[in-house]
C-alpha cells in the first residue's frame, strides 16, 4: 500500500479544535484575560501582569483555605478508601441480598449535594436533630456553630457518609471480575486470608482504585454545597474551603481579577495533585528493572 | 506423595438427584498410584474437572470417599490436603516476581528461606524461567504464566499429586508440544502423581502411562494408550480414540450366520458363537479402520463393497465404503492402490470386538 503524503489532511481536525476550543479553551482564555488585568467598567481597564496572582499566594486568609482544603481531602480519603474497600469486601456476592445490600449502598449517592447539606444541618441540630440531641443527652456539649472540632468531625462524618458507597461500589465491581480460579489456586497454595486480599484483591482493584482515588480527590477539593448549608463556612473560618472563599471573591465582592488568578492557581493545583496521584499509582504497576539482564 | 484412591464416588450438583443423569460423576471406584503419569480424558461436560475438583478438595463429593493413601480426606480443604492445581487459564499472583510467584507456597507455610530459594531455583531451571525471575509475573505471555503456575504446584516437593485441568488451552500451537514435553521431563525427574486433564487424545497419549477415559460421569476405560486404541471397552472409546473414529456395525444371527441388516459378514465362527448367547437388542460389531483389510479383487473370507469416496490425507487415505446398510471407514497406506468401484473387505478375527449395550463382551478363543 502507498502511503500518501498530504499536508491537507491537517484540515481534518478542525472540527475536533473547534470542538474544544469552545468547551475548554475560550472560556478558560476568559478566565486567563480577566486574571491579568485590572477592570473598573466597559472601558476602563489596566494590564496588571502577575501582581493578582502574587497577591493570591500571599494572602494568608487563602493560604489558610488551602491548608484546610487539603487537610480536608487527605482525611476522607484516609478514611473513605480503606472503608470502601472494606465494605466491598463483606458485601454479599449474590443472590437477593446481593441487591438488597448494593441498593441500600447506593442511596447516600442519589442525593444532590445541597440536599445532603440540609439533611445534616437537621440531623445535627441540639434541638431536634436526632444526632445532635443524642449527643447533648449524651452529656456532650455537641455545637457545630460554636466548636470547630465538632464542626470539621460533621463534616468528615458528612462525607463519608455520601461517598464512602462510590468507593465501595467501585470496589465491588472490580472484585466481582475476579476469575474463581485465582481463589481456588490461593486455596491450593495455602494462602492465609490476607495474603489473598494483598496479592489477588488488592491488585485487581488498582484500576478502579485509581478512578476512586482521582474522583473523591477532585470532588472533595471541590467541595462547595454541603458545608456551606451545614455550616457556612464557621464558626469564624474554621471550615471555609477553596471554593467558598472563591465564591465570595468573585460572586459576593465582584473582584474579578484577583478570583479570575485565584481560579487558575485552584485549577493548576487540582491538574498537578491529579497527576501525582496517577503517575504514583501506575509506578507502581511497572517492572522494576530486570537487574539480572 | 500419595496414591490416591476413590471409594464408590459420586456427585451431584443438585441437591435430590434421582436419576443417573443428574449425576456429574456416578458411582465409581478409582486409584491413582503414586507417581504415576495419568490423563483424563474425554468430551466437554463428561465430569472430568468435577472429579479433578473432588480430588483436589475444592469441592466436596456428594457420597463415596476420598483416600490419599488409605485415609479418608473427603472434609479436608485443599489446603490441608498438600495438593497442587493447575488452572486451565493460567493463574499467576500479578504484583509479584516470578521468583515470589515461585517462592509463594512455600512462604505461606513458613519454610526456611534458604530452601525457599534452593527449591525456587532448581523448579527454575527445569522450566526454564531463570532468566525470568526477577520480572514481574503481571508482564509475562500467557505461556510463561502458565509456566509459572506449573512451577507453584512444583515447587512443593511433598505434595501428594499435581493436578491439571487443561493447561494448555491458552498456548500456542507449536509451544504446546514443547511445554508437555517439559512436563514429561519433569515428571521423571521428580516422580509425582500427576493427574492430567485433556478433552485431546494426542495430549492425553504423549503424557500419560495411563488414561482414563470418562463419558457421562464414569470412567469407561483406564489403559494405556495401546489398550485403548486395540480394544476400546466401551463403544465411546471407541470413538473417542482414533482418527477416524471405530466403525461399529448392528449386528444379529440369522440361521447361524452373522449379518448386519440383511448383509451376511464373513466373521469368524467364535463371534458366531458368541453372539448367540447374547439376549440384548443391542449388539454391535467394532473394528478400526486401520485394520479393515482392502483388496481390489475376491480373496477368500472377503466381503464386497462400494466405495463412495476416498479421502487423500497425504501418508494415508481414508476409503468411505458401503457394506450393506452401513457406512464404513477403512484406513489404506499411501503405497497401496486405491481400488475404484468395488472393493473387497476382510475383517481379521483378532481385530474384531463384540459390544453389548455399548460395552465389550471378550470373545471366547
Amino acid at each position: 500500500m502507498n502511503k500518501i503524503q498530504n499536508n491537507r489532511a491537517w484540515w481534518l481536525i478542525l472540527p475536533m479544535l473547534l470542538l474544544v476550543a469552545f468547551s475548554a479553551i475560550i472560556p478558560l482564555m476568559t478566565v486567563v484575560n480577566y486574571s491579568v488585568q485590572d477592570v473598573f467598567d466597559a472601558n476602563t481597564r489596566f494590564f496588571t501582569g502577575t501582581e493578582w496572582f502574587k497577591e493570591m499566594l500571599n494572602d494568608p486568609a487563602l493560604q489558610a483555605a488551602l491548608l484546610r482544603q487539603f487537610a480536608f481531602s487527605l482525611t476522607v480519603l484516609a478514611i473513605e478508601v480503606p472503608l470502601g474497600i472494606g465494605i466491598a469486601l463483606i458485601m454479599p456476592k449474590r443472590g437477593w441480598q446481593a441487591s438488597a445490600v448494593l441498593i441500600l449502598v447506593t442511596m447516600p449517592l442519589l442525593i444532590p449535594w445541597n440536599v445532603v447539606g440540609s439533611i445534616w444541618q437537621i440531623f445535627t441540630r441540639g434541638d431536634i436533630g436526632l444526632m445532635g440531641w443524642s449527643l447533648r443527652e449524651l452529656g456532650y456539649g455537641y455545637n457545630i456553630t460554636a466548636n470547630p472540632v465538632d464542626a470539621w468531625a460533621t463534616i468528615i462524618l458528612m462525607d463519608v457518609w455520601h461517598w464512602t458507597p462510590l468507593i465501595a461500589l467501585l470496589c465491588f465491581s472490580g472484585l466481582r471480575s475476579i476469575p474463581d480460579a485465582y481463589y481456588q489456586a490461593a486455596r491450593i497454595d495455602r494462602a492465609s486470608r490476607w495474603a489473598v486480599f494483598r496479592y489477588i484483591q488488592l491488585p485487581k482493584l488498582t484500576n478502579v482504585l485509581v478512578i476512586g482515588v482521582l474522583l473523591r480527590f477532585m470532588h472533595s477539593f471541590m467541595i462547595y454545597a454541603e458545608p456551606f448549608v451545614l455550616t457556612g463556612g464557621g464558626p469564624g473560618s474554621s471550615t471555609t474551603f477553596l471554593s467558598q472563599s472563591l465564591t465570595t471573591m468573585a460572586i459576593g465582592q465582584q473582584d474579578l481579577g484577583p478570583s479570575a488568578a485565584f481560579s487558575l492557581i485552584y485549577f493548576l493545583i487540582i491538574l498537578l495533585v491529579s497527576w501525582v496521584f496517577y503517575t504514583a499509582i501506575m509506578n507502581m504497576q511497572k517492572d522494576k528493572k530486570n537487574e539480572e539482564a | 506423595m500419595a496414591e490416591i484412591a476413590l471409594k464408590s464416588l459420586a456427585h451431584s450438583y443438585l441437591s435430590n438427584p434421582e436419576s443417573p443423569g443428574d449425576y456429574a460423576i456416578r458411582e465409581m471406584n478409582h486409584v491413582w498410584q503414586q507417581g504415576g503419569a495419568y490423563a483424563l480424558l474425554g468430551p466437554s461436560g463428561c465430569g472430568k474437572s468435577t472429579l479433578l475438583n473432588i480430588i483436589s478438595g475444592l469441592l466436596e463429593p456428594s457420597s463415596g470417599d476420598v483416600l490419599f493413601d488409605g485415609e479418608r480426606v473427603n472434609a479436608l480443604p485443599p489446603e490441608l490436603r498438600n495438593i497442587a492445581q493447575v488452572f486451565q487459564f493460567p493463574v499467576v499472583y500479578d504484583t509479584m516476581t516470578v521468583y515470589d510467584n515461585l517462592a509463594f507456597p512455600l512462604r505461606n507455610v513458613k519454610t526456611p528461606e534458604d530452601r525457599v530459594h534452593e527449591r525456587v531455583m532448581e523448579v527454575a531451571d527445569a522450566l526454564e524461567l531463570t532468566s525470568q525471575l526477577k520480572r514481574k509475573a503481571k508482564n509475562l505471555t500467557a505461556d510463561e504464566k502458565q509456566k509459572v503456575s506449573m512451577g507453584r504446584g512444583l515447587v512443593r516437593d511433598d505434595v501428594s499429586a499435581i493436578l491439571f485441568d487443561e493447561p494448555l488451552t491458552v498456548i500456542d500451537p507449536h509451544l504446546k508440544w514443547k511445554l508437555r514435553r517439559k512436563l514429561k521431563e519433569i515428571h521423571q525427574r521428580f516422580e509425582i502423581t500427576m493427574v492430567y486433564v485433556t478433552h485431546d487424545q494426542l495430549e492425553a497419549s504423549t503424557f500419560a502411562d495411563k488414561i482414563a477415559v470418562m463419558y457421562e460421569g464414569q470412567v469407561v476405560q483406564f489403559g494405556t494408550p495401546r489398550e485403548l486404541f486395540e480394544a476400546p471397552n466401551h463403544t465411546f472409546v471407541g470413538y473417542f480414540i482414533g482418527s477416524p473414529g471405530m466403525n461399529f456395525l448392528e449386528v444379529s444371527l440369522r440361521d447361524g450366520h452373522v449379518v448386519s441388516g440383511t448383509t451376511e459378514l464373513a466373521v469368524g465362527r467364535e463371534f458366531a458363537d458368541a453372539l448367540g448367547e447374547i439376549r440384548s437388542t443391542n449388539v454391535k460389531l467394532g473394528i478400526r479402520p486401520e485394520f479393515i483389510e482392502v483388496h481390489d479383487a475376491h480373496v477368500e473370507g472377503s466381503m464386497v463393497a462400494d466405495i463412495i469416496h476416498a479421502q487423500d490425507l497425504g501418508t494415508y487415505s481414508i476409503l468411505y465404503l458401503r457394506l450393506g446398510d452401513t457406512t464404513l471407514k477403512a484406513r489404506i497406506e499411501e503405497e497401496q492402490p486405491t481400488p475404484s468401484g468395488k472393493a473387497y473387505l476382510r475383517f481379521p478375527g483378532k481385530w474384531i470386538g463384540l459390544y453389548v449395550d455399548e460395552f465389550r463382551v471378550e470373545i471366547a478363543s
